[in-house]
This record gives structure tokens, C-alpha cells and sequence, in this order.
């Protein structure tokens, strides 16, 4: 039990009676670890966090956070979580500072001690400048950041950030990223998040769990779920007009050799590796490569190898029935 | 390995907390009080200024002034009806401040500051009961403004007038107020529209304001309507508020009035913390 930080058994959540939102689903988080929950929207993800910060109780299933269950010891489990919920919850009328304290209130935290602890916090999201202006003066990031300071005052052990970057620009994501690190090593916690952007979970978790339709299809770290899928793709083409096929699946870690047109896709394992022998026994042999591109495989072809369906044509295929109702919407008026 | 929270959140410290931030939005912004005060005075000084109902005894040239003060301390147990109509705006201050409570939960469930809460160690009592709080020292600040305001526009104060009878308005307001709070909290906090809660208010403030003594006697009322009047809590307060500043005090009537009002606050704050906390713990 002791590096097993969250543990969920069975753990399900029924809406109205006929809404599974979330289906039986196991899963354990290590101490330490930066546990990821990648799935489209409506997947279940939000679900299963509140039940796991005790907002929502299960229907059916049990799970426990730092060995407290869920639901008979909810309290405890309050004590040493944080909460980085996905909404912007800060208090637009008060000042980022008074909103920590705020925070710091909740959890019964005495004001020589949260007052102390709000400062360093503000200092290490880098909002002291403007902890006595108001939230509503903030941009996104620095909201995000708010919430994050918020969610530590009481110094968790575990961690919940439920879409931590959501509606951010590029950037502003990336750094929002650095900030999550920083702090996870600074406090030394473990992380339970969720997301739907493939980038995310690939550039902060340790470990993932892709969810859909309220199941974990699978669960492991970015690049083991990467390389399950066989490795790398090596794009190649050679200037003379030949079969060069099985010289090159007999290359040590290539797996498989396809030929379209001109161009040679080979599938291998660790392809920074592969790529320069594939030149080296073609050279040999007195072929010139022309052309050659090396492909790592990203989360979407893992998603789209498990769940049949690539998360961003989910995500486009909803936006075009958005498009399709406006427009139905539009001809029937007319 | 960060040490674990050894704070237990004692329990007035999560509410104090949480009342605070909601009169912290109020008293820092001195534009909200003022809007808050400015309707009551207005109604005031319009309805009870204008609308002089005494003035259709005392003005009727066929009427001796003896006799129209009669007719007047006969129907509203005093003989200024502007005195009489101001206590009532210290109902319409109660009734307006605690409707609007509602709709700060629904804010907070929109905005998803209320989950948040629910996963700190704040019991689910408490952050109901913060509301209902919030709204009830709101509304003995605002109705304490509408008074004095009332007494600088010639509020009349009655003959057995004691300061010690500003602590029993006081506790009247307090009372009416957890149980009005505790209501319209319960009310709002299944919806997550705020236009749900508007429409509910709009619907029942009418009803509680006008079939009440606020304005008028119940006793010249049609027997349905003083049947509402009856059980309506407003009833209750404006008359307790009265017959502490304006009438010959009757202590038995001011205890019917205390013990209607506890029993309302007891019931409906009950029922409202109680059934909330049922909600909260989906």
C-alpha cells in the first residue's frame, strides 16, 4: 500500500439511473507519479476526479487516496489532496492574495501560518506583483497559476488538476506546464490529472490511462504505449530503380518494409538508431539514398490504434455537427 | 516528503471564512450598499410620503382632527402612516436581501467554486449555513440604514420606546432572515440557471410583500388574503418590529410574534441546511 498513492477498483459513476459515465475502471497511482487520464470530452474523465476529491460518490466500485476510502473516510481524504479544478473558481472581486487565504480558511490553516505560505506560494507562480490587484484583472495564465497556488496551500501529497490548460494559447500552455513541474518537484507530490490534449499527457505524465465511452482502454507510460505500436517509421527512396525490400528487413530492428510507389515506409524499433545502418548497407551495397525522414509515433496513433477512432477527427467530427445544425438550423427558418 | 496537514478545520473557521467572502463583495463596494439602501428609501419617500393616507382623514374638512387621529390610531395603531409604512420597508429589506442569497449559490455551482469547496474539509453544513449567515448580517446593517434614514425623514418613535427595544428588532430580523435565507437557498441551490431563481423570486416576493401588514393592516384585508397574511413571516416581523419602536408595546402580541418567528427560523433552517447538505453529498 505504501507506493500506491490512489487506487480505484471497479469504481463506476451512474447518471439519471442510465448514464454510465464512468464503467468499472481499475487503476493504482506510485507514489511520486504524474498519473494522466487522456480521453475526448464526455469520456469520463471530470467524473472520475470528483470522485476521487469527493465531490461525487460512486455508484458502485471503491477507491482510496493515501490508503483513506473515498467515501467512509471523505474527510481525511480532503485534508491531503489539493484540488486545481478546470473552471477559473477564484473570487474575481477579491485579490489574488485574499483568494489564497481564502484557500488556506477552508482547510482551517491558522493566518500566521497561510499568510506566510500565500506569499511564498504567490512568489512561486510569480504573482506577487499583483497579488493585491483583483482577479478579474487577470489573463488566463495567471489565473491558471491562481488556481494552482490555491490548490497547495495545504500542502498536499496528491495533487488534482483536471484539465489543467484548458482554453489556454499555445504558449501560455507550455508554461503553464513549467509551473506544474516546478512545483511537483518543490513539494515533492503526487499528480493525478486529466486532459484531452495528446501533448499533455506526452510532455508532463509519467504514466497514462486513455479512457473512452467510460472505460480505460489502456494504461502505461507515453513511449511504452509509443513503441507497443512497433516502433518508428523511416521514410525512404533510393535513386536507382530497385527492389531493395529484403535487403532491408534483414537489418537488425527493422520490422517491416512497405513499398508505395517510390518510397520505402520502414517500420523499426528506436528508428535514430536504425536510420544511419539502413544508409550504411545500402551504401555498401551501391545504392544512394536520395531521400529519408524519420517519423516517431505520436499519442494520436496510439489513441487511434485503441480506440479506433483519432482523438482529433472526434474533436473535428463534433465541430462538423456543430457546422451541420447552424447550418439545418439556418434553411428551416428561411 | 511535504509533512501532512496536521490543521483539523474546526468548524467556525470554514464558516467565517466563507460569510466573509460574501460580505467582503458588499461591503467593499460602497456602490452596492447604496443600491441596496436606495430602493427602500425611495419607496419610502414616495409611497409613504406621497401616498399621506392619513392626510384622508385629517385633510376631510367634515371630519374633526380629534376624531380623524381616532380613526387613524383605530386602523393603524398610530397615527402616522408614515411611520407606520417605514417599519414595514425593514421587512422589504429582509425579504429582498435574503432573496438575492439564493442566487450566490447558483453563482458559485455556475463558476464551479462550489465543488472546489466541497473538496476541502469544510462540512457541507457549514457552507450552506455561510450563506444563510451572510444574507441575515447583510440585512441587519441594511434594515439599521433604513431606520435611521427613517427617523432623520420623521419616523415617529411610540411613547414605551426603550433602546434596549433595538436589540429586540435585532433578533426579530435575525430570525426572519435565517428562515427566509434558508428557504430561498433551498430553492436555488438545484438550479443551475440563475434565471430559474429570478423567476422564482419575481413570483414570491409580491405575494410575502403585500399580503403582509407591510403597507396596510391585515385587518381590513379579504379573509383570503389574511389567511396568507396569517402564516406569511412578514406579518410577523413588521408587527414585532412596530410594537418594539412605534405602538404602546403589548407584550403578549410581541410574544406571539417572537415565538411564530423562532419556530419559523427553526423549522425552515432545518429543513433548508438539511435537505442542501442531502444535495451536496450526490
Amino acid at each position: 500500500m505504501a507506493d500506491e498513492i490512489i487506487k480505484a477498483e471497479g469504481l463506476t459513476r451512474v447518471f439519471n439511473k442510465s448514464l454510465v459515465a464512468v464503467d468499472h475502471v481499475n487503476f493504482s497511482v506510485k507514489d511520486g507519479e504524474v498519473f494522466g487520464f487522456l480521453g475526448p470530452n464526455g469520456a469520463g474523465k471530470t467524473t472520475t476526479i470528483n470522485m476521487l476529491i469527493t465531490v461525487l460518490k460512486p455508484t458502485e466500485g471503491a477507491a482510496s487516496v493515501l490508503g483513506y476510502d473515498i467515501v467512509k473516510q471523505a474527510r481525511n481524504v480532503r485534508n491531503v489532496i489539493g484540488v486545481v479544478p478546470q473552471e477559473y473558481t477564484a473570487d474575481e472581486d477579491l485579490t489574488g492574495y485574499e483568494n489564497i487565504l481564502l484557500c488556506a480558511d477552508l482547510y482551517g490553516i491558522p493566518r500566521e501560518v497561510s499568510k506566510k505560505r500565500a506569499l511564498e506560494l504567490l512568489e512561486l507562480v510569480e504573482l506577487t506583483d499583483f497579488k493585491d490587484k483583483k482577479v478579474e484583472t487577470y489573463s488566463g495564465g495567471m489565473r491558471r497559476r491562481l488556481e494552482l497556488a490555491c490548490g497547495l496551500i495545504n500542502r498536499p501529497r496528491v495533487l488534482f488538476l483536471d484539465e489543467p490548460t484548458l482554453g489556454l494559447d499555445v504558449q501560455t500552455r507550455a508554461a503553464t506546464w513549467n509551473y506544474i513541474r516546478m512545483l511537483k518537484k518543490e513539494f515533492n507530490m503526487t499528480l493525478f490529472m486529466t486532459t484531452h490534449y495528446l501533448e499533455e499527457a506526452d510532455a508532463l505524465c509519467d504514466r497514462i490511462a486513455i479512457i473512452d465511452h467510460g472505460k480505460i482502454v489502456v494504461t502505461g507510460s507515453p513511449n511504452e504505449l509509443k513503441n507497443n505500436l512497433g516502433g518508428d517509421i523511416i521514410t525512404l527512396s533510393i535513386q536507382e530503380d530497385a527492389d531493395i525490400g529484403g535487403l532491408v528487413e534483414k537489418i537488425e530492428r527493422v520490422k517491416e518494409v512497405k513499398k508505395q510507389d517510390d518510397t520505402y515506409f520502414i517500420k523499426a524499433e528506436n528508428g535514430e538508431l536504425t536510420a544511419p545502418l539502413i544508409i550504411e548497407v545500402l551504401r555498401k551495397k551501391g545504392y544512394v539514398v536520395t531521400k529519408i525522414s524519420l517519423t516517431k509515433p505520436t499519442l494520436n496513433e496510439v489513441y487511434l490504434d485503441y480506440t479506433g477512432k483519432s482523438m482529433r477527427d472526434a474533436e473535428e467530427s463534433k465541430e462538423a455537427i456543430a457546422a451541420q445544425r447552424i447550418a439545418l438550423r439556418r434553411a428551416r427558418t428561411r | 516528503m511535504s509533512q501532512p496537514n496536521e490543521q483539523c478545520a474546526t468548524r467556525l473557521h470554514g464558516l467565517w471564512a466563507l460569510t466573509n467572502r460574501e460580505l467582503k463583495k458588499w461591503y467593499k463596494e460602497p456602490i452596492l450598499l447604496f443600491m441596496s439602501i436606495i430602493q427602500p428609501v425611495i419607496w419610502m419617500g414616495l409611497f409613504g410620503k406621497a401616498m399621506n393616507i392619513g392626510a384622508i382623514f385629517t385633510g376631510n374638512p367634515g371630519i374633526p382632527p380629534e376624531a380623524a387621529k381616532q380613526i387613524m390610531l383605530q386602523i393603524f395603531k398610530t397615527s402616522d402612516y408614515f411611520s407606520y409604512m417605514a417599519i414595514g420597508m425593514v421587512s422589504f429589506v429582509v425579504l429582498f436581501t435574503t432573496m438575492f442569497s439564493g442566487m450566490s449559490i447558483v453563482w458559485d455551482r455556475r463558476l464551479g467554486f462550489l465543488n472546489k469547496v466541497l473538496s476541502t474539509p469544510v462540512s457541507r453544513g457549514t457552507i450552506i449555513f455561510s450563506k444563510v449567515l451572510s444574507a441575515t448580517l447583510r440585512s441587519i446593517v441594511q434594515a439599521s440604514i433604513v431606520i435611521l434614514i427613517a427617523l432623520v425623514f420623521g419616523l415617529q418613535l411610540g411613547s414605551t420606546f426603550n433602546p434596549v427595544n433595538i436589540l429586540g428588532v435585532f433578533a426579530a430580523i435575525f430570525l426572519i432572515c435565517l428562515g427566509l435565507s434558508s428557504l430561498f437557498l433551498l430553492i436555488a441551490i438545484r438550479s443551475t440557471r440563475w434565471e430559474t431563481q429570478m423567476a422564482v423570486v419575481n413570483l414570491l416576493n409580491l405575494p410575502l410583500m403585500f399580503a403582509s401588514n407591510t403597507f396596510f393592516p391585515t385587518s381590513m384585508m379579504p379573509d383570503w388574503i389574511k389567511a396568507i397574511a396569517q402564516i406569511n413571516p412578514v406579518t410577523y416581523t413588521t408587527d414585532a418590529v412596530r410594537q418594539l419602536l412605534l405602538y404602546n408595546m403589548d407584550a403578549t402580541q410581541l410574544m406571539i410574534d417572537f415565538a411564530y418567528l423562532g419556530i419559523f427560523a427553526a423549522v425552515f433552517t432545518s429543513i433548508g441546511i438539511v435537505l442542501s447538505w442531502r444535495f451536496l453529498s450526490r
